[in-house]
């Protein structure tokens, strides 16, 4: 086994970038989209419990949107995508 | 967002209602809507029912250009890309990058950006396509599915859920046409029985009664 060589080149590192804010999927109220419909999708397509699925549902048809999911730029887009595909109005925003 | 499920459309008169003498015959334990069985989901339709959902998952998906898709596929790479148009086309790009005139296409295309074009644009240049297909796609599992003089209608999970999918694009295609608000069933109710669009709101909510039947199946 070689030993390690005392002076590593180390990649400079900036500390100058802020942790990255995540981004948002929000879904709008529309006067066409069942309310059971919904709670159905957000079930489906992330996952949620019947009873998160259910309080999103509820904040999008009181507040007339929620925001339903966050993380990097690219998976929300992939969300907004995918519920575009089920009829949700649903956009992307760094800030909710 | 809409309440109206299988709970309170529980009166509605459907059009050729599974005891209709019509088509009675050959209704071996009909059922109004949809319903889970052990490997999926079943429903049964009146022929005029079958013809209406026929015909308007048909429109939709003329509308988000279902006759356009037949013509692109595996031959497509062996074409010449003469025009950057054909050559996105391949990559699974959408020229389009603003949102869609028609309004109904602009509801069932929507933008994913608000207030930042230039974004809104790139997101539907990488994405329309897709959207288009899997929508049209969904309607094509409705029209090999569902026969064309009614009957039963057997659906696997995965065809059922294109059903969820294809019978809410109809809706929103409808609702955008008959400027529907959250108010609909009070204007339903007070519109003339003579208006030319009222048999269009009759066919919404039948149309969203099934749906919601559909959502309680697959619960």
């Amino acid at each position: 086994m070689s030993v390690a060589p005392a002076e590593v080149e180390r990649p400079e590192i900036k500390d100058d970038v802020a942790p990255d804010t995540p981004w948002v999927t929000i879904v709008w109220n529309d006067p066409v989209n069942l309310m059971p419909y919904v709670t159905y999708v957000f079930q489906t397509v992330f996952g949620y419990t019947k009873r998160k699925a259910n309080k999103l549902m509820l904040d999008v048809h009181h507040k007339g949107r929620a925001v339903v999911s966050s993380g990097t730029r690219e998976s929300m887009e992939r969300d907004a995508q995918v519920l575009h595909g089920y009829g949700l109005w649903a956009t992307v925003s760094h800030d909710s | 967002m809409s309440g109206t499920g299988p709970e309170d459309s529980a009166d509605f008169p459907h059009l050729g209602e599974p005891d209709d003498p019509v088509s009675a015959a050959d209704t071996d334990g009909a059922v109004a809507g949809f319903r889970g069985t052990r490997r999926g989901v079943t429903g049964w339709f009146a022929p005029p029912q079958a013809g209406i959902i026929r015909a308007l998952v048909s429109q939709v998906a003329e509308l988000l250009g279902g006759a356009e898709e037949s013509t692109t596929g595996a031959d497509s790479l062996e074409r010449s890309w003469d025009t950057p148009g054909e050559f996105a086309a391949v990559l699974g790009l959408s020229e389009a990058t603003v949102l869609p005139d028609d309004p109904v296409l602009a509801r069932l295309l929507p933008d994913a950006y608000t207030g930042d074009a230039e974004a809104a644009g790139d997101f539907r240049r990488y994405t329309e396509r897709d959207l288009r297909s899997g929508k049209v796609a969904a309607a094509c599992t409705v029209l090999a599915t569902l026969p064309e003089g009614g009957g039963r209608v057997e659906l696997s999970t995965d065809d059922a859920q294109a059903w969820l999918r294809a019978l809410n694009d109809v809706r929103l295609a409808l609702g955008v046409r008959l400027s529907i608000t959250e108010d609909f069933e009070e204007r339903m109710a007070q519109l003339d029985p003579d208006d030319p669009r009222s048999a269009y709101f009759w066919v919404y909510d039948w149309l969203s009664y099934l749906q919601g039947t559909l959502v309680r199946a697959l619960s």
